[in-house]
């Protein structure tokens, strides 16, 4: 494996993940279009799959704010890597935003002078002799109306109660129908992780505690771009890990429905 | 229903919340910095170096591409909650406006303008409907930021802010409220499943 093919490679999910969108993403967005009964939010779903439609056939990103790019690299404990596999990652970056081209996203948080598209990687070590890397590029508007909280370990079945609060503040901001990523456990830093890892899911599968969290947001009728209507959030995914048993660290990580994600194995 | 640019104020007085129209005409962009910047102009009695009055404006920060002349290739509405207390301003030297955004505002438009909402993230089908690039101003404030005067052919809106003040987003906030109150302890704190 060489330098070369991690660039190329980082190039080929940034273009697949800004200009298509993942059968699983598409089928809840189509999901959604064929059961809402709310007018305006027919349109805006109408409008958001034939974007995507659009997008895929001209080759051009699904939206605007092409995101900041979200890294998640696995590297197997048999991978001889003879290259600096973070800087072939930011070369990957650059050359994907001059040819898609991207929007250049990032700036100094105090200063905000642009510094490109400078990517946020988590590199993890793995058994095996595969690199593994996934590609989240996310918006603003949505990781804005994210929130952590810790919680007290005896509020346990006031978690609910939390991913429901933030996602009523956030109204129409997020660009719904939305992804949540939720991360209880860890640490304070690690259930961010979790949350925004559990966006990598295949949005179609849920278990019973994600479902019965999917279904109480539903109630509240935010519906697609905050106009009304049935489908809020379109899947509730979450991550768990232990915790100390002093804490309960709870994260939400709020996607909009551009839900922009790739997978590339490299040998 | 088709809205034409520049826009005939009294016409404004027909759009209703939740009516579906369509823009054909010149739209500018503008956002954050273009606004300050509109703004400077306005108060300190400087000349624009595009119209604003009875124009339509709209929240974007387009991603484009120069190929021997600018070309679009996506864009989409931005939040337009960011401009409520500059819109406020602006809306004092012109006879009426028309907004093109996402999420709504918080303006009193005073019969002056109306709000149309297009759908967030839908920025590549946008450049469907945008014909032509007919000029761009203030392109020192970066692409998002500039001006960008762009020429559109039935672009698909909601009316979701009137000019008697009827407001979208109000109606469903109220809609919202009242069913989080409806959800009982179970539905909301309860968690079967641990």
């Amino acid at each position: 494996m060489q330098f070369e093919d991690v660039v190329e490679t980082v190039v080929e999910i940034i273009r697949k993940a800004e200009t298509e969108l993942s059968e699983d993403v598409l089928k809840s967005l189509k999901y959604a279009y064929k059961n809402e009964e709310n007018e305006i939010a027919r349109m805006n779903l109408r409008n958001i799959i034939e974007n995507v439609e659009y997008a895929k056939a001209k080759g051009i990103p699904i939206c605007q704010d092409t995101g900041l790019p979200v890294f998640f690299v696995e590297i197997g404990r048999e991978v001889c890597l003879d290259f600096n596999l973070k800087s072939a990652i930011i070369e990957g970056v650059n050359r994907a935003t001059k040819e898609i081209p991207l929007r250049s996203n990032a700036v100094h948080p105090i200063t905000r002078r642009c510094v490109g598209n400078n990517p946020y990687i988590d590199f993890e070590l793995v058994e095996g002799d595969e690199l593994k890397i996934a590609v989240i590029m996310k918006g603003a508007g949505s990781e804005n109306c994210s929130a952590l909280k810790m919680m007290m370990p005896s509020d346990v079945h006031k978690i609910k109660r939390f991913v429901i609060d933030v996602v009523r503040e956030a109204m129409g901001k997020p660009c719904p129908p939305i992804f949540i990523g939720l991360g209880i456990g860890s640490t304070f830093d690690g259930c961010a992780k979790l949350a925004k890892k559990a966006l990598l899911r295949d949005v179609t599968i849920m278990n019973d505690f994600e479902i019965e969290i999917l279904d109480a947001i539903n109630r509240l009728g935010i519906g697609a771009m905050g106009m009304g209507g049935r489908f809020t959030a379109l899947a509730v995914l979450s991550e768990v890990d232990s915790c100390h048993t002093a804490s309960l660290p709870v994260a939400v990580n709020i996607q909009c429905w551009a839900n922009r994600k790739a997978f590339a194995v490299l040998r | 229903m088709e809205l034409r640019t520049p826009i005939e104020c009294k016409s404004l007085r027909d759009l209703k919340v939740g009516d579906l129209i369509y823009v054909t005409g010149e739209v500018i962009t503008a956002r954050d910095l273009a606004h300050t910047r509109i703004l400077e102009h306005l108060e300190g009695g400087k000349p624009l170096p595009f119209e604003i009055n009875r124009a339509v404006i709209y929240h974007c920060g387009p991603l484009m591409k120069f190929d021997g002349k600018w070309k679009v290739i996506s864009a989409g509405p931005t939040t337009s909650a960011r401009m409520n207390e500059m819109t406020r301003k602006i809306l004092r030297y012109v006879d009426c406006m028309v907004i093109i955004g996402k999420g709504g505002m918080n303006v009193e438009f005073g019969g002056k303008g109306v709000y149309l909402s297009y759908t967030g993230g839908c920025g590549a089908l946008a450049s469907k409907y945008i014909k032509n690039v007919n000029g761009v101003h203030w392109l020192d404030l970066g692409m998002a930021e500039a001006v960008w005067v762009l020429e559109v052919e039935k672009f698909p809106c909601i009316v979701t802010i009137d000019s008697s003040g009827n407001n979208l987003y109000e109606y469903v906030k109220r809609k919202v409220d009242d069913n989080y109150k409806r959800l009982n302890r179970t539905q909301y704190d309860n968690l079967k499943f641990i």
